[in-house]
């Protein structure tokens, strides 16, 4: 997927826009809507090779129904092998030697005394550094080595025969700098003689999962930006206003911290690369390595069989990628090396921070007549920090100026996160929304119905007016008399129906009644493994535990890459219809043992039948016995959506109920109420623990999590989890999560995505917005720790005027 | 391990990189054996090889830095292996007997990942040293279960979906099959109390709490 561009249809919807006028197309009726609300019938055109349209999850076996996971035993054995598991037969372990200065030329590197030490097979010094914005003039700067821009970037490496002699290599290792000026305060770095971290502008590229930013905008000082976005004159929008809500918010940066870190196992032999990564895309790693070393893609194999989180941060080959390849080329041996936690929070990505001024005007009425947001945000020496997503897509208005900044400094890059800049948006205008409808006297749901066309944002709106939580809401702020102040407040979120059209997939019946679904995809925890297995389940009626289940390895059909939504939404249909021909095909190899014509032979709910009453129904496994082959097998790719110019958006409302300690700052969250779309569920217990998962992640961001950089030395002081809080068993609140099963007539599968708008974009405002129906008072800073709640508490607070 | 034997007794020199490789708390207690006499004193064991025994009048041998065979008791088997003294239970467990079930993340003793039992009670493997687990008996994720028998927290975590990417998942059974063990009647807030230093990313923890609750249930009932 191309840069996620906030304001734009993705490319690959637009490319992939089908001619519906082909006679090989036919036309059908399919659900639309939410069941219990808007549930509607419409016609969709569609290629005549598509399966049946499936009818609303209550009327189906085993997709939309709770399903354990289905590699779930595994995982709670210990038998899941992830790539830090990994062990092949003389295997080396490697280890980077990182800068240890923010910014420097290096002069030399003698690595002689680490290739002498006992136990170490091959020593690499980087040369081409991946990661991070480019110069677009390379002769800007001439350097035999990358030039350092931050502490922990990778220099050199060495694999040993044991993880200790490779530590006590890295030390053997002498590295001469020449240090330059630095800077890793963002304010800072936009002062006019602020230290340069590259002499001219620099670009960097998006990932699978977003991130980056559009190339060839102007860029002064360190300053990589404005990327300006308008529509119509927001001054004269402004002007058209009653009311304008004027506010200045920043949060911090945030890093990825999966619990297992980026790495691979790195295998190279003469006729074959083979790398265990540790990735959100399989197929990245392989683009990446082929492209690298200009190997054939046929001569890369990547397998990732269990991945331990990635959060948009694992995309491609990376450092670790390349660099193991190297050293196992050289050792002529395979090669582990997995980064250690200091290295995962320092070289391989985080989430921008943000400081945006968010202006909205509006009629009496709610009506928005302008937005503005002008933003600056730092995605270390990478680029990425726009957040103009929601502002820009989450509500109609008339005008809109978008203003987007990055900001150079001497930090690790940064890379998508789940998300990219919907956290922070979101965080800034769903306060301001909120506040602008207490200036308009307005109840904020009946202000949110007011602009927000979305039909399914509607429908959870209702929900949640009609919940228990929010009704037990005072709608008067500050009401609680004691220092333990209750409080409720919500906000939504959006996010996009993304595709990957690279999505393909091979179906396969045996003869003994087995069957298997082969894809490159790989499942980072989200349990798309389930989801595969439910489809084939339906299918051939075969218990999805039953159902073989072979994917994470580039030698099936290629698979998308797992950033931004894109997997079930992309994989589904693909597989659905590959499960669909593979039955065809399977009814016309048992069609002759069974004296019948294929065209007279059904296969449903695990029975083969005849249309024509020839013979009684005969289960699934009884007919592949008489199966002229001994296999079948049907491969599929993904189709466009039968509708690609409608451009659907998803999301969710959440709504927080906080109680604030007025004495110690501290806030605590005890209730969540999670309202969310993700089209057709296809597994719901999944989906509730991606939602569970996206709430916590949320709250880790708004109250706790917080990288820091010692301004004297530019050394993050806080790079392993004990000092960089994330959210624990003991900040976990009460979550309600609650599924619009909701429908759009897209595709075979009709499912999207939930991994982003999954909590973790509205958590932050919701929590905020229930500070205020607690307090009285606006936090506009992240993360809400107890010194920057007594602050705010303390400050005297402008009276608010309205209308 | 496979055998490496580093053959000169050198004390790991400061990192060349002292600001983010410099002495740590963690670093400190890995050298801690071999920093003084560059070697690790092991005072009356059960588990070093009968030939490195009854060497001194106390009891009392040096042992490293060089790796040095070592007999450990896990999951009710005695496994041989090579270790050097800073080598820790989960680099023991992982790399020089396979046993990848137990997790390596944080390696610093904050989230958890790592838990295994020490005579049934839950430790940090990535904060315990090798042979100061000589002469314990140590649980492994593997060790859990038995052939016959699934441990109902394994089941219950399979049933309520208590795990997403599952790196975390088997530290977290580990630590809740420990509070079942000593507490079958645990409340939920028992269970928090038991993964307070299990940390989830993917923020599966409700899961975990009714999983845990629901095995308390089925173990009590057979119990």
């Amino acid at each position: 997927m191309a840069t996620h561009t906030s304001h734009s249809i993705p490319d690959a919807l637009l490319s992939a826009a089908a001619d519906t006028t082909d006679a090989s197309m036919r036309t059908a009726t399919m659900p639309i809507g939410i069941p219990g609300f808007t549930l509607r019938e419409e016609q969709r055109t569609m290629p005549a090779s598509e399966p049946p349209v499936w009818p609303i999850n209550k009327d189906l076996s085993y997709v939309g129904k709770p399903q354990e996971r289905w590699d779930g035993a595994a995982k709670a054995a210990g038998r899941a092998r992830y790539t830090a598991d990994v062990q092949l037969p003389g295997m080396l372990y490697a280890r980077f030697v990182n800068s240890t200065v923010p910014h420097a030329k290096v002069l030399s590197i003698d690595t002689s005394a680490a290739e002498s030490y006992p136990g170490v097979k091959s020593v690499h010094v980087i040369e081409k550094l991946l990661g991070g914005a480019v110069l677009r003039d390379p002769a800007l700067e001439q350097s035999r080595y990358p030039l350092v821009r931050y502490v922990g970037q990778p220099i050199a490496a060495v694999a040993a025969t044991t993880p200790q002699a490779a530590e006590d290599a890295l030390a053997k290792i002498k590295v001469t700098y020449e240090t330059l000026p630095f800077v890793v305060d963002m304010n800072l770095a936009r002062e006019q003689n602020a230290p340069l971290v590259f002499p001219g502008a620099a670009d960097q590229a998006g990932t699978a999962g977003g991130g980056g930013s559009a190339s060839g905008i102007p860029q002064t000082g360190n300053v990589h930006g404005p990327a300006v976005h308008k529509q119509g004159d927001a001054e004269q929008g402004f002007k058209e206003a009653d009311v304008i809500v004027d506010a200045h918010y920043t949060t911090q940066v945030q890093t990825h911290s999966a619990l297992e870190t980026h790495g691979v196992v790195a295998d190279w032999k003469p006729d074959l690369l083979t790398v265990y990564a540790s990735t959100q895309g399989t197929a990245s790693v392989r683009e990446e390595l082929a492209a690298y070393f200009q190997l054939p893609m046929s001569k890369v194999r990547v397998i990732t069989e269990f991945m331990g989180g990635g959060f948009g941060a694992k995309f491609g080959a990376g450092n670790p990628g390349v660099v193991a390849a190297t050293l196992s080329r050289k050792a002529g041996a395979p090669v582990r090396l997995m980064l250690d936690r200091q290295e995962e929070h320092l070289s391989v990505g985080n989430r921008p921070s943000s400081d945006q001024r968010l202006r909205i005007g509006a009629k009496k009425d709610g009506t928005i007549t302008a937005i503005q947001l002008i933003s600056f945000g730092t995605a270390g020496c990478g680029t990425g920090a726009g957040c103009a997503g929601p502002a820009s897509n989450l509500y109609k208005w008339a005008t809109l100026h978008v203003e987007e900044n990055d900001v150079f400094i001497n930090a690790g890059p940064a890379a998508a996160f789940r998300a990219p800049g919907h956290p922070q948006g979101a965080f800034a205008l769903e306060q301001s929304i909120d506040e602008l409808a207490a200036r308009l006297n307005m109840d904020s749901l009946d202000l949110r119905d007011r602009i927000d066309e979305n039909p399914v944002r509607r429908v959870q709106r209702q929900i949640i007016r009609d919940s228990a939580i929010w009704k037990s809401r005072n709608p008067r702020a500050n009401a609680d008399a004691g220092p333990i102040k209750r409080g409720i407040g919500l906000s939504q979120s959006i996010w996009y129906r993304h595709l990957t059209m690279d999505s393909a997939a091979e179906v396969r019946v045996h003869k003994d009644g087995s069957v298997e679904v082969l894809s490159a995809v790989q499942d980072i925890g989200s349990g798309i493994k389930t989801v595969l297995a439910q489809i084939l389940a339906e299918q051939f009626g075969v218990p999805p535990a039953q159902v073989e289940v072979k994917i994470g390895d580039t030698n099936y059909p290629v698979g998308p890459n797992s950033g931004g939504s894109v997997t079930t939404a992309s994989l589904t249909p693909a597989v659905r219809d590959a499960a669909w021909q593979a039955a065809q095909k399977f009814l016309a190899s048992v069609a002759p043992a069974l004296g019948a014509r294929a065209s007279d032979l059904t296969l449903t709910d695990g029975m083969v039948r005849s249309a024509s009453g020839k013979f009684q129904p005969i289960s699934f496994r009884s007919a592949a016995a008489k199966m002229d082959t001994n296999q079948v097998s049907a491969q599929s790719k993904r189709i466009p959506d039968y509708d690609p110019k409608k451009y659907d958006t998803y999301g969710g409302v959440d709504v927080a109920e906080v109680a604030v300690d007025t004495e110690t700052g501290r806030i605590h969250v005890k209730h969540v109420l999670a309202v969310h779309d993700c089209g057709r569920p296809m597994n719901p217990t999944g989906v509730i623990s991606q939602i569970n998962g996206g709430v916590i992640q949320g709250i880790s961001y708004t109250l706790f999590e917080h990288r820091l950089i010692d301004p004297n030395y530019g050394i993050m002081v806080n790079s392993n989890l004990d000092k960089y809080k994330i959210a624990g068993s003991y900040e976990v609140p009460k979550i309600e999560v609650q599924l619009t099963e909701s429908y759009i007539g897209q595709s075979s599968t009709d499912a999207s995505g939930i991994g982003e708008a999954a909590g973790i974009i509205s958590a932050g405002a919701a929590i905020a917005n229930a500070f205020y129906n607690a307090t009285g008072v606006r936090i506009r800073q992240l993360p809400m720790t107890p010194a920057v709640v007594l602050a705010a508490l303390n400050q005297p607070q402008p009276q608010m005027e309205a209308l | 391990m496979s055998g490496h034997q580093p053959p000169h007794k050198e004390l790991p020199e400061a990192s060349s990189t002292p600001a983010t490789k410099g002495i740590t708390r963690r670093g400190f207690l890995k050298g801690a054996g071999i920093t003084a006499a560059g070697t690790a004193l092991l005072d009356g064991v059960h588990g070093l090889q009968q030939e490195a025994h009854g060497a001194t009048t106390r009891d009392v041998k040096e042992y490293g830095p060089e790796a040095f065979p070592v007999t450990l008791n896990i999951n009710g088997t005695e496994h041989a292996l090579h270790v050097e003294p800073r080598t820790t239970l989960a680099e023991a467990l992982r790399n020089g007997l396979g046993m990848t079930g137990t997790k390596i993340s944080c390696d610093r003793g904050v989230c958890s990942s790592c838990t295994v039992w020490l005579d049934k009670m839950p430790v940090n493997s990535c904060m315990t040293l090798a042979v100061d687990a000589i002469g314990h008996r140590i649980t492994t994720i593997e060790g859990l279960s038995t052939d016959s028998e699934v441990h109902p927290v394994q089941a219950a975590f399979v049933r309520h979906d208590a795990m997403q990417c599952g790196f975390c998942t088997p530290g977290m059974v580990m630590s809740c099959a420990a509070l079942i063990e000593r507490n079958p009647h645990p409340t939920e807030a028992d269970v928090r109390v038991a993964i307070s230093g299990n940390l989830c990313r993917c923020g599966t923890y409700p899961k975990v709490f009714a999983a845990t609750l629901d095995a308390a249930g089925q173990h009590a009932s057979k119990a």
